[in-house]
């Protein structure tokens, strides 16, 4: 178990290697001088050559693309994750203040989004044909095929403006003013769990009906057993085994979809950092948002893996 | 209920033996909300193909006297703030949204097939090698991935393409790589390597065509996800560029006018919606009908 755990680390630790070196290569791959992405261009323009010499060898510029990029990791391991060049703050310190945010909504909409698939997904397979399937199916069918960012409008319209009932946009800490942050981020959650939601619930379904014809479920009812027992204790566990394998692609739909609902709802958070650093091509943003994202979807699949040997003592980790 | 099954497996033994082709169209338009998808879908392939007839009003054409008028006769759905008629913007991006979904699943599903293919058929340092990168892109959100190549690029509808399809690869590739490191246990591709078949042959001849049925199936359930996440760029303004109609674009357009002018973005999330269901039903259908596992029970 241990060596498994130290093997998997070791191999999350190439493939975030991997990822920031191929999203160094891909912004490396904008026209027009690589300069520009440290420096904004009226700043150049104010240079002289020679001090624009001394700023490239300064940045290692004149080196080639992997040395550059052995160069940055160096400083990442030592703290220094670069200044971003249109807040003229250390990056570091921009994704410790945009993170949390973040990782609020994301952890409350994971949260609700399994509780509440898993427990549609099981209504539909227990009650399989009736209305409540029909409904939780339509439901979770509907779910995966809203566009996130205009299921966030709607809510805006009809919480925000017409019933009145909720504020519409920005964020408040929780441990500012509790109450309000969690008005606050009550739309902005929906919409990040709707997808995950609805896949949870399509899986859970299916799995559910697999396992409900398996023999020991039929021994169970003919032990006597009340229906909840049966479901809750003896089935529950084994469905789970499916939805617990996509939760890690939950993670990473979670952090993609926080990009559009942060802009739908003016959240200043990671996804919005990210938005404006692609766009303004603040290159060091860009690559200390893209090594966070990664060592969260990396870690939590870690996790994701080894609680496989929990649910189902057949796992043997190799 | 377990007798009830077991009397419904004899009567499929018994029943006459039915053509491949008849048994994919028996299943496949079997249930009636894929017919209702496939339906739904052929309209908007019409509507794609024939815009220029159906649209009422030139898309681009800009008329600041009829700027933010409400749906009424003239105007089914209103004009947007440059008086442009919602309605015929709403019917010309039909067009690439199908076109960046279709072009995007075929380039992500040739790719991947062909990344898997190698990695499953040569292992070793080559497998470790793509499958590792594989890995390290689906270690990150699809949208993200897509948003940076996209931002690098620079918009517009063949570079949107371009990045939804690369952050699209690594599915593909995954699926490929496990049909093809089973399929290659064969008899029949050790009896051909016997024969001194070369490797290509043996890819693409014997292997490839026997791993299609699970890619076809992919790519009709990933084609749904491709349009939202296209529709995602052009909110963000990364996708296809103004004054091309986008119904991303033309949702976040709408959003300043959420109060006063609602209409302006209610009909282009429904549209995506719709299409988005309607593929995802066909591909479930495409699913039930050619899925070997499935054979036999419907």
């Amino acid at each position: 178990m241990i060596t498994y755990i130290i093997r998997r680390l070791i191999q999350a630790v190439f493939i975030l290697l991997i990822l920031t070196f191929v999203v160094y290569g891909v912004m490396r791959l904008v026209p027009g001088d690589p300069l520009l992405m440290y420096m904004d261009a009226t700043d150049i323009e104010a240079l002289s050559p020679e001090a624009l010499e001394k700023a490239r060898a300064e940045l290692g510029l004149d080196k080639n693309l992997a040395h550059q990029y052995v160069i940055w990791l160096g400083d990442v391991f030592q703290g220094d994750w670069g200044k971003s060049f249109h807040y003229k703050t250390p990056v570091l310190e921009l994704i410790g203040e945009r993170f949390p945010i973040t990782t609020h909504l994301a952890v409350v909409s994971f949260f609700f989004s399994t509780i509440i698939g898993i427990t549609l997904g099981i209504i539909a397979a227990v009650r399989r044909g009736k209305w409540a399937d029909t409904v939780a199916t339509l439901m979770a069918n509907t779910a995966i095929t809203i566009p996130i960012f205009w299921l966030g409008l709607i809510l805006i319209l009809l919480f925000g403006l017409y019933f009145e009932i909720l504020p519409t946009a920005g964020y408040t800490s929780p441990t500012e003013d509790f109450w309000l942050s969690t008005q606050k981020i009550i739309m902005p959650c929906i919409c990040l769990m709707i997808g995950s939601l609805g896949a949870n619930a399509r899986l859970t379904r299916t799995s559910m009906l697999e396992v409900i014809r398996q023999d020991y479920i039929r021994t169970a009812w003919s032990k006597g057993l009340k229906e909840r027992a049966i479901i809750l204790k003896h089935a529950l566990k084994n469905s789970l085994i499916p939805v617990v394998t996509v939760m890690g692609l939950q993670v990473r739909f979670i952090f993609g979809g926080a990009v559009l609902v942060e802009r739908v709802f003016a959240i200043p958070g990671m996804g919005r950092l990210l938005v404006d650093a692609v766009i303004g091509k603040d290159f060091l943003v860009v690559q200390g948002c893209v090594l966070v994202i990664g060592i969260i979807v990396v870690m939590v699949n870690l996790l994701v893996d080894i609680s496989y040997g929990w649910l189902d003592p057949r796992v043997r980790f190799e | 209920m377990v007798g009830r099954r077991k009397r419904q497996e004899k009567f499929v033994e018994s029943r006459p033996q039915e053509s491949g082709l008849r048994r994919f169209i028996r299943v496949f338009i079997g249930r009636k909300i894929v017919l209702f998808g496939l339906i739904v879908l052929l309209m908007f392939i019409l509507l794609a193909i024939f815009a220029d007839i159906i649209a009422p009003y030139d898309p681009y054409e800009i008329n600041l006297d009829e700027s933010l008028v409400s749906p009424a006769g003239s105007h089914l759905l209103g004009t947007d703030i440059n008086g442009r008629d919602i309605l015929s913007r709403l019917i010309h991006a039909v067009r690439p949204t199908l076109q960046v979904g279709f072009a995007t699943i075929c380039f992500a599903i040739t790719a991947g097939t062909i990344l898997g293919l190698i990695a499953g058929y040569f292992g070793g340092w080559v497998h470790m090698v793509i499958m590792r990168i594989m890995d390290a892109l689906m270690g990150f959100p699809m949208i993200l991935l897509a948003l940076v190549i996209a931002a690098v690029l620079g918009g517009g509808l063949n570079n949107v393409i371009i990045a939804l399809s690369i952050a699209m690869i690594p599915g593909p590739a995954r699926v490929m790589c496990a049909q093809t490191m089973s399929i290659k246990e064969n008899d029949y591709v050790i009896a051909g390597r016997s024969l001194g078949f070369t490797n290509s042959r043996l890819m693409f001849s014997h292997i490839v065509p026997n791993a299609f049925p699970p890619m076809i199936i992919l790519a009709t359930m990933n084609i749904g996800m491709v349009i939202l996440m296209e529709a995602g760029l052009s909110f963000l303004g990364i996708g296809i560029e103004a004054p091309k109609a986008a119904w991303g674009s033309m949702v976040s357009a709408g959003q300043n006018y959420l109060r006063t002018h609602p209409w302006m973005s209610l009909p282009p999330g429904l549209a995506i919606m719709l299409i988005v269901f309607s593929l995802n039903m066909v591909g479930d259908g495409l699913r039930d009908a050619l899925d070997p596992r499935l054979r036999g029970t419907l």
